[in-house]
């Protein structure tokens, strides 16, 4: 447990260190990377002050890892706004749509997986229909949605974030359905496999000989057990839907923080670039040790065993 | 030396040639579509049917003729001529990746499962740190430092794709280690690179080859995600994200076709090397 710590917070320190490094592996003068091409050379003394650009690199990172902690990321150059500011505005539509999609493939995905799992005979078109899924990268399903349901049929509004709740879900249906498809399938397909295998095992058949009733079989047998490698997968749906965002918002023309990285990134506003780059990476690393947290909850026996 | 071989787990090549023709057309099928793509893109200026970069205003927005089969895009060029000229810049990037990332991936799993020790729990706690970087997002941050174009992001892709490589080959390789023919080696006085490079590692070829096709399809799928975005090949260059990117405008006015079947070879691609990945891997396990 305080191991799993340690390594959050070294991976974090890491991931932080390489991120804040970036601006000085560019080829070009940072305090120019950071207030554009156009800053008038007082801009630039400025930058160079605020951002600590004559300290030994040591101090700056701290500087910036100190200022990153208390949510002050510095200013955009070309929205002139400080970077914590242009990501809470639109930090809202991305968790929404991340929330979304991970619903769909928590009941998709899951469920399509257990009933591929315990009928075989659904599970082989299951397992060809996800084969191809797993294969539709979300801006082509983006597409294809527009294609159908926005432009042909009409239901749906082609682009934008919405107003209102529910308003919003409307938006977001076609991209929360673009970014689950992948992860439906993948999800599908790996949970059909953990149930199928936990369905094969001894006490299963012990339990069915006994005459215990089907449904009590598959709850607390199969289903059960099958857990642990479902809550491995989710967590990898998670961390890849918010990548993900980063493609979809801009095929929907969302206002979040995706499409605003790869504004940042387009027009070189190295200051957002970080402060996203830091965000989204943080969301991945906690992602991933919540689902070694939930992991050791659902199993007893990591919590007693010890990992090599 | 000769003492060593007969232990050696070697698949007679005439059983297993046998097995892939009588039993998995499947797999027979993925080999030909990979290497139709392969053909496409190193024969494209021969057998596209126009210059892919030739706009004819007048024919802009066409539908599938004799003269162009999928018909045109919104500046009047050739739908099927950018999709078959698209397959080089769109396959080029994640060959690359593939290479780089195989190459240090399988090195790094070598030395990690020969040293053992403390090498061995290092390296593995440096690859837990590169894990922690979505490979897309860490792309995206290559651009924003050295700007678009292909070369940064298959840095920053073989970067990322390393660690999962060197993870399942490092498993693979440490099970390999164990067997005896390794131990008959050291005993006949091989040096450890001769025995990695010799004995190892063509043992551990169906685990590289289906890490490499997995990795393929993901490469594919994040190169081409980028160069979508804008961050990657940039206009006029055909590539099938660009293009997927480029007809997107058109859906509106109902002429989504050089979007969708862009989108569509993007598909058939990595389609057929995750399956080739998945039959390998079944092959393997037989």
């Amino acid at each position: 447990m305080l191991t799993r710590l340690a390594g959050l917070l070294l991976t974090l320190l890491v991931a932080s260190v390489v991120i804040y490094g970036a601006l000085y592996l560019a080829p070009g003068d940072p305090s120019t990377l950071l207030a554009g091409n156009k800053a008038t050379p007082r801009t630039l003394e400025s930058i160079r002050e605020q951002w600590h650009l004559d300290d030994p690199f040591y101090e700056r990172y701290w500087a910036w890892l100190s200022g990153a902690v208390r949510g002050d990321l510095g200013e955009s150059f070309t929205y002139k706004q400080s970077v914590g500011s242009l990501i809470s505005d639109r930090i809202g539509t991305t968790t929404l749509l991340i929330a979304y999609a991970f619903a769909l493939v928590l009941v998709g995905g899951v469920l399509l997986g257990i009933v591929g799992a315990l009928r075989p005979r659904a599970g082989a078109g299951i397992t060809a229909v996800s084969s191809v899924g797993i294969a539709v990268p979300s801006y082509v399903a983006a597409i294809v949605l527009i294609t159908v349901f926005a432009v042909e049929l009409g239901w749906f509004p082609v682009f934008g974030d919405g107003t209102g709740f529910l308003d919003r879900l409307w938006h977001l249906t076609l991209p929360a359905i673009a970014l689950a498809l992948a992860w439906n399938a993948y999800v599908a397909q790996l949970t059909k496999a953990a149930v199928h295998e936990e369905s094969l095992r001894d006490h299963v058949a012990t339990a069915r000989s006994r005459g215990v009733a089907e449904g009590a079989i598959v709850r607390r047998h199969i289903v059960r057990n099958a857990l642990i490698p479902i809550t491995t997968v989710l967590g990898i749906t998670i961390a890849g839907l918010v990548a993900g965002t980063v493609v979809i918002e801009q095929s929907f023309n969302l206002n979040g923080i995706g499409s605003l990285l790869v504004q940042a990134t387009s027009s070189k506003d190295f200051a957002l670039v970080q402060g996203i780059s830091l965000l989204l990476v943080t969301i991945f690393v906690v992602v991933n040790v919540g689902v070694d947290l939930l992991n050791a909850a659902l199993d007893p026996r990591l919590r007693t065993e010890r990992r090599p | 030396m000769s003492g060593a071989l007969p232990i050696e787990r070697v698949i007679p090549p005439g059983a297993a040639r046998r097995r892939l023709r009588g039993r998995d057309p499947l797999l027979a099928g993925c080999v030909v579509v990979i290497a139709a793509l392969v053909l496409m893109a190193l024969l494209a200026p021969l057998i596209a049917p126009h210059d892919p970069d030739a706009s004819d205003i007048l024919a802009a927005n066409e539908g599938s003729s004799l003269s162009h089969p999928l018909g045109t895009d919104s500046v009047g060029r050739d739908i099927l001529s950018r999709i078959i000229h698209g397959a080089r810049l769109s396959l080029l990037g994640p060959a690359l990746v593939v290479v780089a990332a195989t190459v240090g991936g399988v090195a790094v799993a070598l030395v990690t499962a020969w040293r053992g020790g403390r090498v061995d729990t290092v390296a593995s706690r440096v690859l837990d740190i590169l894990f922690a970087f979505p490979g897309l997002i860490f792309a995206i941050l290559a651009v924003a430092m050295f700007g678009t174009g292909l070369v940064a992001p298959v840095i920053a892709l073989s970067i990322a794709y390393l660690p999962y490589i060197a993870r399942v080959i490092r498993s693979a390789a440490i099970r390999e280690r164990a067997l005896p023919y390794v131990e008959a080696c050291q005993v006949a006085g091989m040096s450890p690179l001769r025995i990695c490079w010799r004995h190892l590692l063509p043992n551990l070829l169906p685990y590289v080859a289906v890490q490499a096709a997995v990795s393929f399809g993901y490469a594919l799928v994040d190169l081409s995600a980028l160069s979508y975005l804008g961050l990657g090949v940039q206009p006029p260059s055909a590539e099938w994200g660009r293009m997927v990117a480029d007809g997107q405008a058109a859906i509106l006015n109902g002429n989504p076709e050089a979007s969708l079947y862009a989108g569509m070879a993007i598909v058939v691609t990595v389609l057929a090397f995750n399956l080739l990945a998945d039959r390998l891997v079944r092959r393997t396990a037989q």
